[in-house]
């Protein structure tokens, strides 16, 4: 049987790879792909695009983006983010956004943006993009997503005290990722709000945190899902509860000691979590949206030898930005130092971490052959610097 | 022509000694100004610009692909042919030309990136990135140095000692012309220089020989052997081969003349070697002003010439998206003007006569052509050939007897 397969199997992908071959040979210089992309930019084998079908207005300065990912989408986990290319005055920026829905039966996403004041693309995307913009994609990625309950953990007779006890604290637009998950979990249809079997191993509490109501994107599907019963909701509103003190968490949320925090927002709330979690040996994930402080060094200059372009960095912002800025392709990922997917070689030269301050220096002969390896989205140049790219 | 420096020693007028130190440094500012200006409103409608054009290339060149699967029936050949030279022309200069320039990085678009983009030409980008973007770029008209002037392999310069072998030069001139891909890069690898100093063996030159050969290789085997065979059903194999020949030679012609045109004519200025020692910014824009010359025509022109046709905005800022080159145009004549200076702007046909009668003077010992006429014609003829086939001592003494035949003209014509 399986020889018969690979039989016919074979002389198949062989006929493919050929046709392939032959169809480059037509095309060289340029790939098939080029040609194809004029007719069908959404097709298997394709780059990765998503093309925006609709959108939501959320809150005066965010709203929800429905698009349809192209054919190699291959799904995502809730919780998780995508990472959207988009030509923001014909300059291609990409930035992480989290994915709203569950899996939808129609094959759709969703991101909700807020527009950052003085942003550059999250403006853009809010008050800019049509039904029918193309955009760039790449696969759903991250580790913020629920933990599966292991068996045992859900079902049979004493259900109700086996439930998984979560905290969600959410700032702002941190709550993206957690209602994508809490949608997935429990969805909202025209009769309510479903209340799936998969759905009765968890007990949430969501703690979110906004400067004002009518500010704080999803609060209405927030109250919606905790009128249906199926979560508990504290929000807190700067302005009319004063800013959040975490040390009011026990009186805020009173099982805290049994729960694991998934927290997600800017990164003072969490650092502010994660201070108060260590002190009491709490379990906590997070998932943070942008990089807190910003150390200003000297700057230098950056070459980078092999596309053989020299950039004058100053000290106060990312290597990444300012190489971008200066027409370098970068690779880059979440651009906020998690993600290492901007790690570039650096053969001589010393950088400085954004965050902390830290320095890193390559000296040719004392540092390993290859260079060190530096996240160009964090450091700034601290002198001149030679980068193998 | 002479070079600028070398003007005066020959009662000619040097046609920058009327500036100071001041007017560079002014026009200098007026320049990065103007650079400025485009850069601070270069956005989306650029890129939506060059979008379109490689749509339109691409969408073209498929369309003249397929009707050439049916060449064998001549209106098939000839719109197929006309629609794969023309998608040719733009890939090769609107498209591939400025986009190696750099000129769409800012768009951090990996797919139209100066660093990724491979063009249909014999050339590996890579080489004629380094050949043109560094050197020619750099040493415009600058004789010795600059070998896109005659590619090394002409007299561009009536100080260059006139030899029998430039006789050659206009049916070699016009061979660079037909296959200019090939020309270009056997140029942009040195060929020349590598056989005359025995550096075939050196390494950098054999990694780089092997990679012209690859691009070649595809090359040809793309428009000569698989479209080809792609048209055999319906026993097109020889007319495509034929069509995308001819694609081929339309686009080399067209390129050739258009670059003719770019630093050729008369009216451009070449300079001394030594002049560019410790050039200054400044002095290094005068330089290109009059190292360039633009091309008079409509939209359809400038787009069929890759804006070479503003060939001086070019050489003034290489790497600003080629649409804006017409947009600027007038403020750098109306700056040519205001400093006295020569804007040398033609129409394509004057231009290609100029650049062309340029070659033939040139091919011809100096001031042969301006003193022959009908009725002295087998006179000089016989000198021409006495100065041929006669050694160097010979060449000179004729050499001398035309000049001082020509000034003596040029005098009692004044
Ligand atoms: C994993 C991940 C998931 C994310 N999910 C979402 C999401 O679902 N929805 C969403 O709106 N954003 C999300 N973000 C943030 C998003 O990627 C962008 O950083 C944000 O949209 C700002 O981009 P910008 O280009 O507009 O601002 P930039 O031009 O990059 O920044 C401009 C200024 O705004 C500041 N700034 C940047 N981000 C923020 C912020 N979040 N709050 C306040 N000030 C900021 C910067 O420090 C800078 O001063 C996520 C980020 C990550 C890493
Ligand atoms: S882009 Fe993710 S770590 Fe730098």
């Amino acid at each position: 049987m399986l020889e018969c397969m690979s039989s016919t199997l074979a002389p198949a992908a062989r006929w493919r790879s050929r046709a392939l071959k032959l169809a480059e040979a037509a095309t060289t210089p340029l790939v098939p792909a080029d040609f194809l992309d004029l007719f069908a930019p959404m097709r298997p084998g394709a780059e990765l695009r998503g093309r925006v079908e609709s959108i939501h207005p959320e809150t005066p300065d965010a709203a929800t983006l429905v698009i349809r990912p192209g054919a190699d989408w291959s799904g995502h986990v809730p919780g998780q983010y995508v990472r959207v290319g988009v030509d923001v005055d014909g300059v291609r920026c990409w930035r992480a956004y989290s994915l709203t829905h569950g899996p939808r039966a129609d094959g759709r996403i969703s991101i909700t943006v807020k527009a950052v004041p003085d942003g550059q693309v999250s403006p853009f995307l809010v008050r800019h993009t049509r039904p029918g913009t193309l955009l760039h994609l790449e696969q759903a990625a991250g580790e913020f997503v629920l933990p599966v309950p292991g068996p045992g953990e859900s079902g049979g007779p004493d259900e109700h005290d086996r439930r998984m006890k979560l905290l969600f604290v959410t700032a702002g637009s941190g709550i993206t990722p957690v209602i994508g998950m809490l949608r997935n979990l429990y969805p909202s249809t025209d009769t309510g709000v479903l209340h799936l079997p998969r759905s009765a191993a968890y007990d949430i509490v969501v703690l979110h945190v906004a400067p004002s109501a009518p500010d704080s994107i999803f609060a209405a599907d927030l109250r919606g899902l905790e009128s249906a019963g199926v979560i508990r909701l504290v929000a807190r509103y700067d302005d009319e509860h004063g800013v959040l003190d975490l040390a009011d968490l026990d009186a805020l949320v009173p099982d805290l000691a049994e729960r694991t925090t998934f927290a997600c927002g800017p990164g003072g709330l969490l650092d502010a979590v994660a201070a108060h979690h260590e002190g009491r040996g709490l379990p906590l994930f997070t998932e943070q949206f942008r990089v807190t402080a910003l150390v200003a060094g000297e700057g230098g200059t950056v070459s980078f030898d092999r596309a053989g372009v020299t950039v004058d960095c100053d000290g106060g912002r990312p290597i990444l930005e300012q190489a971008e800025d200066a027409g370098v392709l970068m690779p880059s990922g979440c651009r906020m130092g998690i993600c290492y997917q901007c790690v570039l070689p650096m053969r001589e030269g010393v950088v400085r971490d954004l965050r902390t301050g830290e320095l890193t220096t390559a000296v040719p002969g004392e540092t390993a052959v290859g260079g060190v390896r530096i996240q160009t989205c964090i450091n700034a140049a601290a002198g001149p610097c030679h980068l193998d790219h | 022509m002479t070079t600028i420096q070398k003007k005066p020693g020959i009662g000619q007028t040097n046609p920058i000694a009327h500036l100071t130190a001041e007017d560079l440094e002014l026009i200098a500012k007026e320049l990065d100004d103007i650079r400025q200006s485009v850069i601070d409103t270069r956005g989306e409608r650029d890129a939506r610009y060059i979008r379109r054009v490689i749509r339109t290339q691409r969408s073209i060149e498929l369309g003249s692909r397929v009707v050439l699967l049916a060449s064998l029936f001549p209106p098939a050949w000839v719109v197929g042919t006309a629609g794969l030279s023309i998608a040719k022309i733009l890939e090769n200069m609107e498209i591939g030309h400025n986009i190696l320039h750099g000129q769409w990085d800012w768009m951090r678009d990996p797919k139209i990136h100066s660093t990724t983009w491979e063009w249909d030409s014999a050339t590996p980008a890579a080489q004629w990135k380094h050949a043109h973007n560094e050197l020619h770029h750099n040493f415009t008209n600058v004789i010795g140095k600059d070998n896109d002037l005659g590619y090394g392999i002409m007299r561009v310069d009536e100080d260059q000692a006139w030899h029998p072998m430039h006789l050659g030069q206009v049916g070699l001139n016009f061979l660079n012309a037909l296959f200019f891909e090939y020309g270009i890069a056997a140029y942009d690898l040195e060929f020349r220089g590598a056989i005359a100093r025995g550096k075939l063996k050196d390494p950098k030159f054999r990694r780089e020989f092997k990679a012209v050969r690859a691009k070649i290789r595809r090359q040809v085997t793309k428009d000569y052997v698989v479209h080809p065979a792609l048209s055999v059903l319906t026993g097109s194999f020889l007319s495509t081969m034929a069509a995308n020949f001819t694609a081929n030679t339309v686009r080399n012609l067209w390129s050739h003349s258009v670059i003719m045109c770019g630093h050729f004519p008369e009216g451009v200025q070449t300079f001394e070697k030594r002049s560019i020692d410790g050039e200054t910014k400044p002095e290094w824009y005068v330089r290109q002003m009059l190292g360039s010359a633009n091309i008079s025509g409509s939209k359809l022109m400038h787009i069929m010439t890759g804006n070479l046709s503003h060939q001086i905005e070019h050489h003034l800022f290489p790497d600003l998206p080629s649409n804006r080159y017409g947009e600027i145009a007038p403020k750098v004549q109306d700056l040519f003007a205001r400093y006295g200076l020569d804007y040398c702007a033609r129409p394509l046909p004057q231009q290609v006569y100029s650049a062309w009668h340029k070659v033939v003077r040139l091919s011809l010992p100096n001031g042969w052509l301006d003193q022959t006429n009908a009725r002295n014609l087998p006179a000089q003829l016989k000198r021409l050939y006495q100065m041929s086939t006669g050694g160097p001592k010979v060449r000179r003494a004729l050499q001398a007897r035309i000049s001082q035949e020509q000034r003596r003209s040029l005098v009692e014509a004044a």
